[in-house]
Formats: structure tokens, sequence, C-alpha cells
């Protein structure tokens, strides 16, 4: 049935000055040269790194206030929304004399992110109700083990940094209550 | 039934027609028919306070004619209902005939968004640190009826946060909505005033009487009790969060009673045991002491590999040393009341084709007069129902020891149980041959010749026959510990090779049930696939005779052995 609709393209000769070769390759050098003295559109990767734009969804990381707070609280929403199920929480309490450890109570005894089984979907990013769990700029995330592709909580945190917070909930929370009780 | 069909009362909700049972209140009955009426200070099992006003309805009744008393009629000629002009509360509103009820009328809905807004106006909102999350009315009701934002300004109440008011129970005055079940439930059920509120309005607290602790043996169902997360347990404080764990029925092994329990899972792991309500038994409530026994699963005495004398064997060589034993002769039996039925019914069988007197280990205690029985074993009542022992007395423990002492005894096979509890001394136990099944090591364990670890109640399935004689199912929580096996398993492995039960019989508690329920005639009708969760009361009047230790506990009285 396809042979029936399938034309044959004809061929023709080439004309005497295509035959000439001369006359080609010098056009072929006018469109290199003219590209070359353009801007390059390219990168020399790995020695020169793209921008990132905003918005972009690198390898997850785990952050930290402008206090230097960690903002965790091991709710475990991320290990539960994770499609690929490559986040792991250990829950665990918070060290009593921690600032407002009387208030937070809660915090990760261990995270892991298994970045073999990472999506880089952003749903834990999205589901995080302290805006703890980022996913961030670095792209190029490689392990010589399975084992190095585990994140754990040490290791998110490098990766991670700071994250200035607008509202600073649980401080909030903490000066309204010792306002109150000095009334 | 046929008295309670007749007894039926017609009520109408959101205009349809509904027969429901008299004496029940409106959140009741709604729910008896599938609909479900929010509340949060009602509880099935506890009196009606009416304080969270969660429940708010519209509530109407036929009218009558106040001089004549005769009902007055719509023009249509059906009767005229009444509508009360404020709304008033299901839980404190018993049905009554031609009783109208709307619960998505704009008055209710907007009651309930109203009640809703005022118990957020002072809660913390601290569901990503609380315990609660996933499992919190006030979460599911906030999301169903709540604004979604909130419009108070003020500073909200300050109160004591984790405050221990017991060794197993913390309380967090903040996220308490102030329903007060805690409070009924230590006044009603365990006759104890414990606690209490203090201060008024919005600055009230649940708190502890002076000098007194929520210290009671029952006081975690307290934690159950509270809808929101205001009373939380110390030993699941932030282990896993509800939605992660995998729920499976399951029976309390602590004593005869038969508690109900829901065992709580994850990947293997056992985190907690709640009651499963059941009214014939336990009502919604469970011991402390019955919650922490998931913790046997991993502990350190726990038997792991077979073993013969001091070396660790595989599975067949130790069943081939077992088989050596009980076929020299002299051989008892020692079964335990904490067996499955089907366990013991398994072991009827290798005691029948081995030849040899079996006898059942007694395990007895006080009786807390709720729900902990004086038998402390789960099953004693099986080894009866299966024909394992005919009676307890020729089966007890002490003629195990005259049989030690007359000589007639070579080889005991226990099941679970430590002789020495059962009142057989280290120089008895050195003049026979043990072969030892069980979870955890004792002294018994120590000296037997065989051992084969097995598994607890949360890694297998089957049923077990409370005071009640109600036969009641578990289902397994997690899989069996590696290096254990199913004690059905180890029990035909040794009657297959002794030529018992037949080679090609798979031992799990429904293939033993085909074999069992021909043999046991108590059974006969009861298929284990379709035993209900409320478990049946078995035809008990074979066993009349028999002098039971328990006196009496929740739903049960030797008079009346079956409950309510």
């Amino acid at each position: 049935m396809a042979i029936q609709n399938f034309k044959p393209v004809e061929r023709k000769p080439l004309r005497w000055w295509e035959k000439l070769y001369i006359p080609q390759v010098l056009a072929g050098m006018k469109i290199t040269l003219g590209i070359m003295l353009r801007k390059p559109v390219t990168l020399k990767y790995p020695e020169e790194r793209p921008t990132i734009p905003k918005g972009y969804r690198g390898v997850p990381t785990l952050v930290k206030d402008q206090n230097g707070r960690e903002k965790c609280v091991s709710c475990q929403l991320c290990e539960f929304i994770c499609p690929p199920k490559a986040i792991r929480v250990t829950p665990g309490e918070i060290d009593p004399n921690a600032p407002d450890a009387a208030l937070i109570e809660k915090a990760p005894k261990a995270f892991e992110i298994n970045m073999l089984r990472c999506i880089y979907c952003g749903m834990c990013q999205e589901v995080c109700p302290e805006e703890a769990i980022r996913l961030q700029n670095e792209y190029s995330f490689c392990g010589g083990s399975r084992s190095a592709m585990v994140n754990d909580k040490k290791r998110l945190y490098e990766l991670g940094g700071t994250l200035p917070d607008k509202i600073l909930k649980w401080h909030t929370k903490a000066e309204a209550r010792k306002n109150a009780q000095s009334h | 039934m046929s008295e309670e069909v007749s007894n039926l009362v017609t009520i109408n909700i959101d205009g349809r027609d509904y027969q429901v049972a008299p004496k029940q209140n409106v959140v009741e009955a709604a729910k008896s028919v599938g609909i479900e009426i929010p509340h949060y200070c009602y509880h099935p099992k506890l009196s009606t306070a009416g304080t969270c006003r969660m429940c708010l309805v519209e509530i109407g009744t036929p009218m009558r004619d106040r001089a004549t008393g005769t009902p007055i009629l719509n023009e249509d000629g059906s009767p005229k209902i009444g509508w009360m002009p404020k709304p008033a509360i299901a839980c404190g509103t018993i049905v009554s005939p031609n009783l109208h009820v709307k619960t998505k009328s704009p008055l209710a809905v907007v009651s309930r968004q109203g009640v809703t807004e005022f118990l957020l106006a002072n809660h913390p909102l601290d569901c990503p640190i609380c315990d609660q999350a996933g499992e919190c009315t006030l979460q599911e009701y906030s999301s169903d009826y709540g604004r979604g934002a909130s419009r108070y300004r003020d500073a909200k109440n300050v109160k004591p946060r984790n405050k221990s008011i017991g060794p197993r129970v913390l309380l967090n005055n903040e996220r308490c909505i102030l329903c007060r079940r805690c409070v009924r439930f230590c006044r009603e059920i365990l006759k104890q005033p414990i606690l209490g509120a203090t201060q008024r309005g919005s600055l009230t607290q649940i708190d502890c009487y002076p000098g007194k602790q929520l210290d009671h043996p029952y006081s975690m169902n307290v934690i159950d009790l509270c809808p929101v997360g205001a009373l939380t347990s110390k030993d699941f404080r932030f282990k896993m969060r509800v939605w992660f764990l995998k729920k499976t029925n399951s029976i309390c092994t602590q004593s005869s009673v038969g508690v109900n329990t829901t065992v709580w899972s994850r990947e293997g792991k056992i985190y907690r045991i709640t009651p499963r309500r059941n009214d014939f038994v336990n009502d919604t409530w469970m011991s402390d002491l019955g919650r922490m026994l998931y913790k046997s699963v991993d502990g350190e005495d726990r038997i792991l590999g077979t073993r013969r004398g001091e070396s660790v064997v595989d599975f067949d060589e130790a069943v081939d040393a077992a088989h050596e034993l009980l076929r020299s002769g002299s051989t008892a039996f020692l079964a335990s009341g904490n067996m499955s039925t089907e366990e013991q019914w398994a072991l009827k069988k290798l005691a029948e084709t081995t030849g040899g007197t079996v006898y059942l280990s007694k395990n007895i205690c006080d009786n807390d007069g709720f729900l902990v029985s004086e038998d402390r074993s789960p099953n004693r009542r099986g080894a009866l129902v299966s024909g394992l022992v005919k009676n307890f007395e020729d089966a007890s423990p002490a003629k195990l020891e005259e049989a030690i002492d007359a000589g007639k005894v070579k080889t005991l096979f226990v099941c679970g149980e430590d002789l020495q509890s059962q009142g057989i001394d280290k120089a008895r136990m050195k003049k026979i041959k043990v072969v030892f099944l069980g979870t955890r090591a004792n002294s018994t364990s120590e000296m037997a010749t065989v051992v084969f670890p097995v598994r607890t109640v949360f890694e297998k399935s089957g049923t077990f026959i409370n005071q009640q004689f109600r036969l009641q199912k578990f289902d397994a929580a997690i899989p069996g510990l590696a290096g254990t096996f199913d004690d059905l398993d180890v029990i035909s492995a040794l009657a297959s090779r002794i030529g018992g039960l037949e080679k090609t019989s798979v031992a799990t508690p429904e293939a033993i049930w085909l074999s069992m329920k021909k043999d046991c005639p108590a059974l006969a009708n009861i298929d284990f696939a379709t035993i209900p969760d409320t478990g049946v009361v078995l035809d008990a009047s074979a066993w009349r005779g028999i002098s039971f230790p328990e006196t009496g506990s929740l739903h049960y009285s030797p008079e009346t052995p079956a409950g309510k």
C-alpha cells in the first residue's frame, strides 16, 4: 500500500559551475567564518557554568533560617508525598537546651535523600509546611558508589545553606509566649 | 431480632425517612444510616456532656394542639413539624417518632463553621509537630467546616505545653479543645477523679487534681479518647506519623478477656497497639500493659535460629533431632494457653500419633475487675474446644510434676512456657529432655535439647477463644522475624515426620481449620475466613462442669458468660 504512494525523486545532473567545486567551498567558508565572528551560543562546560534560571529544580537540600536554626521539624510529609520514595526521615526530639526548643520539640534524627531515586519533581518542596526542604541550583550530582548517592542530614545542610525566612513562625510564637507570660 | 424490628422508630434526616433503633441519640442514629454528624465531646461509651457544640443541627417534632393534644396537620394531611428556633445538639437529642433533623441547612452549616472558628481561635496549629496529625478530628473538621483563613487578630492564649501528667501520658493544654472526654473517662470508667478542669472561659485548662497523677493502669485510654493532640503517648511520641502505619486486627494476649486490638506497623516494625471497639468484650478500652506487648517482638531475649544442644543447626536437622527424642517413648507435652486454637489442634494430632499425655500450662494472677482477668493466657479455652485436653484438672502442671517424679516422662515437648514458672524446679528439669518451641529465652530454653524459635502473636494469624467462649481471630501484622518459624510449620513438620498429619497438608490456619472443624463439634459451622471482627460465641455447654478461674470483668460474669 505504502509502495503505491511512493514517488521516486528524480536526481538532476550537476551543472557546470557546480562541477567546478571551488565556489561551493567558498560559500561554505562564508557561513563558517560568519558564525565564527558571532557571539558563541554554547558554553565550555564544565569550565563554564550556565546561569540557573529562577525556580530551577536542582538537587533537594535542607536549609536553615537566618538565625541558624534548622527549619525541618520532621513532619515526614515529604517522605509521604515523594513519588519515587527517595526520602527517608527518622523523627526525633529536639535538644531541650536549643533556642525555642520548648515550642518546636521536634527535629529529624536522620534525614536521607536517595539521589539515585530522586526525580527532581519538587513535590517535597511544595508540601513542606516549614519551607525547610528546597530544590536548589545544583544539577550535576554524581558519586562513585551507591552510598555516595545517598545524601544524609549533614550533607543536605551543607548543600542547602541558609534561606532567610520572612515570617519566622516559631520565633514569633516564642516571642508572643514570652510577652503573654510577662503580663 | 424480631422484637427490635418492631421497636424501630422512623426519623427524618435531611428530608429522607429512616428506620432507626430507639433510645439512642441523633448522632448514633445518623451514624447507623451512614450520615456523619461531626462531634468532639460525644463518645459512645461515655456520658453525654454537650460541651463542644459541634453537633448542632436543626431539630423539629410533630406539632400538637396545646389545648386538645391532637396533632396539627398540614393542608395535605401530613403532620406539621414544629422546628426549634435555634439549633440543638444532636448528641443530646434522643430519637422520637417522626423526629425531623436538618444537618445541611444553612443554620446548621453556619453553626458548625462558627464553632470551628472559635475552636481554632486559640489553637496553636502546630500540626507539623503534633503526633495526632492524621487522626485528629479537629484537623478533619477544620478542613470540612473551617474557613481556611483566620480572622482572629489577637495573640493566642498561652497555656502549659508538654506537661507530664503521668508516667505514660503528656498533656499539651494549648491544643486542648476542652471537650472533657478525659475528665469523664476518669470519673465514669476509672471511677477515680484524676483529671479536672481549672480556670474559666478561654483560660480553662485540664489538669490533675492536687497530689494526683494519671498513673492508673488504664491511663493511656485518654490518648485514644482525646479528639485532638492534647493528650499524647510518651511511648509513641515522635516515633512515626500515623499515615504511614498499617492497621491489623489483633487480640491482646494479656489475659483471657481477649481484648480486641489494632496493631499499627510499618515495614515490619510495630509502632503501637490501640484498642479496637467490641461492644461485647472491651468496649473501646484496653490496659496500658497490653499496649506495650509489641516490644516482645524484637526484645533482647528473642530466640533466633534453631538450636540443638549448644550448636545452631538448620531446621531439618532440628526436626530430625526432635523426632528422635519424641520417638523414644515416655513423651509428654506441655501445651500453652498462649497457643492459637489451630496450633493446639495440630499439637493434639502430634500427641495422638506420638503417644503421650498432654498437660496445659496455668498462669493465674489477680483480676483487676475490668479488662485483665485471673487467667493470664489468652486461649486456655481453645485447648478444651480443640480437644487438646479434656479438662484443666487432669492436665494441670502439678500432674506433670507428679509424672516426672514417677519417672513416667523422659521427653517433654514444651510450647513457649517456662517450666520454672509452672512449678517444675531445676532438679526435675534435669531428669528430662526438653524440646522447646518459644519466642523468648528462659530457663527452659537454656536447658532444652532442641529449640525451635517460633513467632509472636503479631507475626502469625489464628484464633483465640476468650473467657466468654468467644472465638476471635487475629491477623499477622508483620512478617516473621528472620530466624523464626511459624509454630504451625514446626508442629506439622514433626507430625508429618511421625505420620500424624498428611505430608501434603499446608500448615496455614485456613488449611488446619478444614480438618479441625470436622474434628471439633463446637467449631463445625464456622469458617476461618468468615469469623466476624467481633468474634463468634461458641456453644460451651460441653464444658459446663469445668470450673474456670475467672470471677468477672467488663461484659463477663461467670453466671452470664457470653456478656451482654
